[in-house]
């Protein structure tokens, strides 16, 4: 594989991996806030689960998303061996 | 990570700020005793003010350099765990610190749009912005704009998109130290502006980024206990777990179930009763996720946050950085609805429904500050509501909802004494508030003084300058910045919201579609992206 190659590789994975994780935004930071009236039907621990999710559900996604997408993006640059040092 | 450290300070991160948290606690507990031996209020507050920015002064003279890249990125050596303390204080403001839970009080659900938004622009940050700007190596935001858009047009565009921003924030922020300092320890305002300005000035001023970085990690500490304790000792106190973000789920349940009670005892109607969990009342859907789409995309453009990830020592450390940010933001936000959901039933079973004859004292003292109304006038005294409420056609004596108003700012400040709190505690709080001030105006001023000092005079005005010439350029002008937004803070212009709606919507404008064209298209143009910056 040369250069070019391997760069439209790395660029192809990365561009997923950016597809992947902006679909997961989009989900709970809109989708699932329309439902949010149905979603407080349930409660949870006294949570109405409409109200968890905008106050801690998407939050806590959130989070675990950016540091999975940290590890993931270097995964990537590793394989395709465009990793720093 | 640290071996190229020259003060061995990197090697030791853990246990320096280890010692500092431990010395912050053994000094609130030290003010605690005086307390309970009868030192007065007035004292233990200007103890706290003097103590923290004496600190914060102490790191930033600790922190002075005479290092161009020292001065603007901290050396490129900041580590991706301590760059995300940094980010969360220097992100996190006097709005989001004293406001946010006083925005969930008064709007329920609603409110939880700016929870949303706040973090999840982060998201934003992390996959299409800062990593990337990290690549370029850039010093400055405008730097990426001259370097992508091939020259110093684009690099001016950005320039005054960044000063427009950055200047209405920063003086959103010596707005928000002067009223706390003034609401806590009776200080005049101006003073109060005053002192601030000082603060800021000795942290940034001699170590440029590396100063402002490591007291923002200090400042973080700080706000970050000051927010958690009085709200973790209310959740001990009614329910035996100290995890408020836990038990307001029952909190929840019983404000909905006393708001039906209400309803039944005549206080409030079906109709004009907003129930807390209930979506989409104060706004409807549409505003809900434009405002939140609004916030995020600002979020993601405001040049003194992405500057921050300039200083990691490499691109995947920035990718680590921003999760590591967004983890330290978060515990403020999701501990905020808990704030919102203790106070309001306090206010639902002890205030509606009470006698105005028997109101209980905190709410006089946050009256005289004009932070809470009765029956439509602030509520000063016993005989001031009960002179309002017996204007007030057909009023029986007894506080109805809507007789009831608390401002937004009052939430933070009062619940010390809400809950019986020492006064400490609310000497804590305020301490905390001043932390998030100052460190937002901390970053926001250095995004400045480096836009004039490295963007328009190293690069458009003397290509040759000296190192040591730079440096003294960008320290003069960073005291005339902060001096002219000082100015500017003390003739008290529009409330804090309004300057920070304005920095966003100019970030959002101006910087968010060229920054993530630039990054992402590769066929985006120069006049394409000027086109689009000028529009703003």
């Amino acid at each position: 594989m040369n250069n070019a190659q391997r760069d439209a590789a790395h660029w192809s994975a990365t561009k997923g991996l950016m597809i992947k994780m902006l679909a997961i935004w989009a989900v709970f930071a809109f989708v699932i806030h329309f439902f949010a009236a149905a979603l407080n039907g349930i409660v949870i621990l006294g949570f109405p689960l409409g109200f968890y999710m905008a106050a801690q559900g998407s939050l806590i996604v959130f989070v675990a998303m950016l540091f999975w997408f940290a590890s993931a993006q270097d995964k990537i640059d590793r394989e395709h061996g465009v990793a720093e040092e | 990570m640290a071996q190229s450290s020259s003060d061995g300070f990197l090697g030791n991160l853990g246990k320096v700020y280890g010692l500092y948290t431990g010395g912050f606690a053994a000094f609130v507990i030290f003010l605690a005793i005086l307390e309970q031996m009868g030192v007065s209020n007035t004292i233990i507050g200007y103890l706290f003010i003097f103590f923290t920015i004496g600190i914060y002064a102490l790191i930033g003279i600790l922190s002075r350099t005479m290092q161009v890249s020292e001065y603007y990125v901290a050396g490129r050596k900041v580590p991706a765990f301590y760059n995300g303390m940094a980010t969360g204080s220097d992100w996190m403001s006097a709005a989001s610190f004293i406001g946010m839970a006083g925005i969930l009080y008064n709007q329920g659900y609603d409110g939880l749009a700016y929870i949303l938004g706040w973090t999840g622009g982060y998201v934003l940050v992390a996959v299409l912005i800062g990593p990337y700007l990290r690549k370029f190596g850039c010093y400055t935001v405008p730097d990426f704009f001259a370097a992508r858009y091939g020259g110093n047009f684009a690099r001016f565009l950005a320039i005054i998109i960044l000063m427009a921003t950055s200047f209405t924030y920063v003086t959103a922020q010596l707005v928000g130290t002067g009223l706390i300092a003034q609401r806590f320890f009776g200080m005049p305002f101006e003073y109060a502006v005053l002192v601030g300005l000082a603060g800021i000035l000795v942290c940034s001023m001699l170590g440029g980024m590396r100063a402002v970085t490591w007291t923002q990690v200090a400042q973080y500490i700080v706000l970050i206990i000051a927010y958690l304790v009085p709200v973790v000792i209310l959740s001990t106190q009614n329910y035996g777990i100290p995890v408020p973000q836990l038990t307001y789920g029952q909190v929840l349940s019983d404000i909905a179930a006393r708001e039906q009670e209400m309803i039944a005892q005549g206080l409030t109607t079906v109709e004009t009763l907003k129930p807390h969990v209930q979506p989409f009342l104060n706004m409807n859907m549409l505003n809900f996720f434009t405002l939140v789409i609004c916030l995020m995309v600002g979020t993601a453009a405001l040049p003194h946050v992405l500057m921050r990830y300039f200083t990691t020592p490499s691109v995947r450390d920035a990718r680590k950085s921003v999760a590591w940010s967004l983890l330290f933001i978060f515990i403020l936000y999701f501990t905020a609805p808990a704030y919102a959901a203790f106070a309001k039933l306090e206010v639902y079973t002890h205030v509606i429904g009470a006698n105005i004859a028997e109101l209980p004292q905190w709410i006089y003292t946050w009256g005289k500050t004009n932070l809470v109304f009765v029956c439509g006038k602030a509520a000063t005294d016993a005989a001031a509501v009960a002179a309002a409420c017996g204007a007030l056609e057909g009023h029986q004596g007894v506080v109805r909802l809507a007789d009831f108003r608390m401002v937004n700012d009052a939430i933070v400040i009062a619940t010390p004494e809400i809950a019986g709190l020492p006064y400490v505690v609310a000497g804590l709080v305020a301490a905390g508030g001043l932390a998030a001030a100052l460190s937002t105006a901390d970053g926001l001023l250095l995004a400045i003084a480096n836009a004039l000092s490295h963007d328009i005079y190293s690069k458009m005005i003397d290509k040759n300058a000296s190192p040591e010439r730079r440096l003294v350029v960008a320290r003069v002008l960073l005291v005339i910045v902060a001096l002219l937004s000082a100015y500017y803070a003390s003739t008290n212009p529009a409330d804090i919201g309004t300057l920070v709606a304005w920095a966003f919507s100019m970030a959002a404008a101006g910087f968010f579609p060229a920054l993530v064209l630039g990054i992402w298209w590769k066929r985006t143009t120069t006049a394409g992206a000027i086109s689009q910056g000028s529009q703003n």
